[in-house]
């Protein structure tokens, strides 16, 4: 479907049906500048969001994550530039159609059962998922009839998911989706959100769980004071901080390991050292034969966590 | 994996589609209206029982029967304001408005629900009243009348609507159910939806015909000929269409340029 739909393009041209087919974004932004007054959200972003991917927005509060959000919704229209979805306006209820999201709201109107939320929402789209299908994504099996006032924090943030998905959307935005979940219903969540990429959906998620970035995005884009400061798979953004990190506990001399070669840094954590150094293996031979006493090794590489940290905190500067 | 990105397509909506829409969004905003109790006890609830002491204590005579004209005009009134005042207010603050407004429903069909929705809690209120004057209140109206009743009360209370709307749009989200508890009841009470505005002290009968309200009781009460005599009913109908296009054009006005500004 996908080959004919792409070679139609090309007329007179034989049909090559070529497996890697191009890559059509889904939705972009493209050299979007916001303005809120005298004050600038986002500057002169580029951003693409393609079929089946899940794309974390990372950045701290103020660095524009909402905004772009809400420009590719169609909630608000760039200062100058152009959002898109699917090649139409997202301020179009057509374009709409093929739009679902997940915001953060303090309430919905508690006195609608789970169901009636489902159903109205259904009615919303031309073709929706079946409200049974929504249920089972959002494991809210035996709440159909609860009043949504009713249902504990964790409960309601799934029916939230459900009506993010309540139109079958080819893009899914989830803003801060697993907020006040308990660990297995996050997980269950996780686990939807990789089912909706595979079925081709593209997903962007903004957080502040950067493990949960890190489980679940193919891509991620770091914003800082409304421009990209880094974008790259979980992996890749990790690599950006150098070095792994070394935890023992040990009588050792903090002044003493600075001077060990490949050694970045020493810190204390409370009873334990945390050795940051980019040789790590040669640095753990020498704190054993230094200190035979020394206990509670552990090795890691750097996290998301410190190179969203290394990257935003840059940023500032 | 390739086949799902190119048949996306953005979906042309026809009129079946907008039907749907606004059925089951009407459906759903006279449900919640109606279970959230706060709302739908009051709302319906005040009129109700002042009736039940005013307007029973004085049963079998003139009074049962004119309270029963402003109470309903008392109850419209109410319904308007709150029903769209503070729920698009309420809503608004709490996101809800927002994740509506990011779906592809269009915004009309959910202030021609809310509308609706009121229109509905409004008449189930007169309704009350009607049924309260007729059984127990000794007082006896034509057909036409109650139909009058109905339709008038419904049709003069759209500058409240108006209103409530342009409040939600001005003030912050938060203070609006506010705002309109502080202008709700003095509004009622100078306008004569209580008690005759004859009885009422001299300079609130002044103040009185610059209230949408008071033109709004008085085309009320012409029903049963209880309007006061000096003003014709066509000025009292030109004074809520000309409350009613201020309103909503501020309204509009104000709307508009958050949309702007956004």
């Amino acid at each position: 479907m996908a080959a004919t739909a792409i070679s139609s393009g090309f007329h007179g041209e034989p049909l090559t049906r070529t497996e890697t087919p191009v890559r059509v974004a889904l939705a972009r932004l493209e050299s979007v500048t916001k303005r809120y007054g005298k004050v600038t959200a986002l500057q002169d972003l580029s951003l693409s969001l393609y079929p089946g991917e899940v794309v974390a927005l990372l950045g701290p509060n103020g660095a524009g994550k909402t905004t772009a959000v809400r420009l590719l919704l169609g909630l608000v229209a760039p200062s100058s530039g152009r959002a898109s979805v699917m090649e139409g306006d997202p301020r179009n209820s057509e374009t709409r159609t093929a739009i679902g999201a997940m915001l953060q709201i303090t309430r919905i109107p508690e006195t609608l059962r789970v169901r009636d939320h489902i159903n109205l929402f259904r009615s919303y789209y031309p073709n929706p998922m079946p409200a049974a299908e929504i249920v089972r994504i959002a494991r809210l099996q035996g709440l159909e009839n609860t009043f949504y006032g009713k249902l504990s924090g964790g409960q309601k943030q799934r029916v939230l998911f459900g009506l993010a998905l309540a139109g079958n959307p080819s893009l899914v935005f989830l803003d801060e989706p697993t907020v006040g979940m308990d660990i297995e219903s996050r997980r269950a969540l996780w686990d939807q959100v990789r089912a909706l990429a595979t079925q081709g959906k593209t997903v962007l998620l903004t957080t502040h769980y950067l493990d949960e970035a890190d489980a679940l995005a193919s891509r991620v884009i770091v914003l800082g004071k409304g421009k990209i400061l880094a974008e790259g798979t979980p992996a890749e953004i990790r690599h950006r901080v150098a070095g792994r990190r070394i935890r023992c506990v040990t009588d050792l001399d903090p002044a003493f390991l600075r001077t060990l070669p490949s050694v970045l840094s020493v810190e204390q954590d409370r009873e334990a050292l945390i050795i940051t150094a980019t040789e790590a293996e040669r640095v753990v031979r020498e704190l054993m034969n230094l200190d035979p006493a020394l206990r509670g090794l552990e090795i890691a590489t750097a996290g998301l966590e410190d190179a969203f940290l290394a990257l935003t905190s840059s940023g500032a500067n | 994996m390739a086949t799902a990105v190119i048949n996306v397509r953005a979906q042309s909506l026809g009129l079946r589609y907008y039907a749907r829409v606004a059925a089951q969004e009407t459906r759903y905003e006279f449900l919640k209206m109606l279970r959230a109790k706060a709302f739908s006890f009051s709302i319906i609830g005040f009129p109700v029982m002042f009736y039940l002491i005013f307007g029973l204590t004085n049963k079998n005579t003139e009074y049962a029967r004119y309270l029963l004209a402003s109470y309903s005009c008392f109850g419209m009134f109410g319904a308007a304001l709150f029903g769209l005042g503070a729920g698009v207010a309420m809503e608004r603050a709490q996101g809800w408005l927002e994740l509506k407004q990011a779906s592809p429903m269009p915004r009309i069909m959910y202030l021609i629900a809310k509308t609706i929705g009121c229109a509905a809690i409004a008449i189930i209120t007169v309704g009350a009243l009607l049924a309260l004057g007729l059984t127990m209140g000794g007082v006896t109206m034509t057909v036409l009348q109650v139909l009058e009743l109905l339709l008038i009360t419904l049709a003069g209370a759209i500058p409240f609507a108006a209103l409530g709307l342009l409040i939600s749009f001005v003030v912050p989200p938060n203070a609006g159910p506010g705002i309109i508890n502080i202008i709700y009841l003095p509004m009622a009470f100078a306008s004569g939806m209580w008690m005759p505005i004859n009885i009422l002290p001299h300079w609130i009968q002044r103040i009185a015909p610059f209230l949408p309200t008071y033109h709004y009781t008085q085309v009320g009460l012409n029903i049963f000929g209880y309007a006061q005599t000096r003003t014709s009913m066509v000025v009292h109908w030109e004074a809520l269409i000309g409350f009613t296009c201020l309103l909503l054009g501020a309204a509009w006005l104000v709307f508009t340029r958050s949309e702007a500004n956004a």
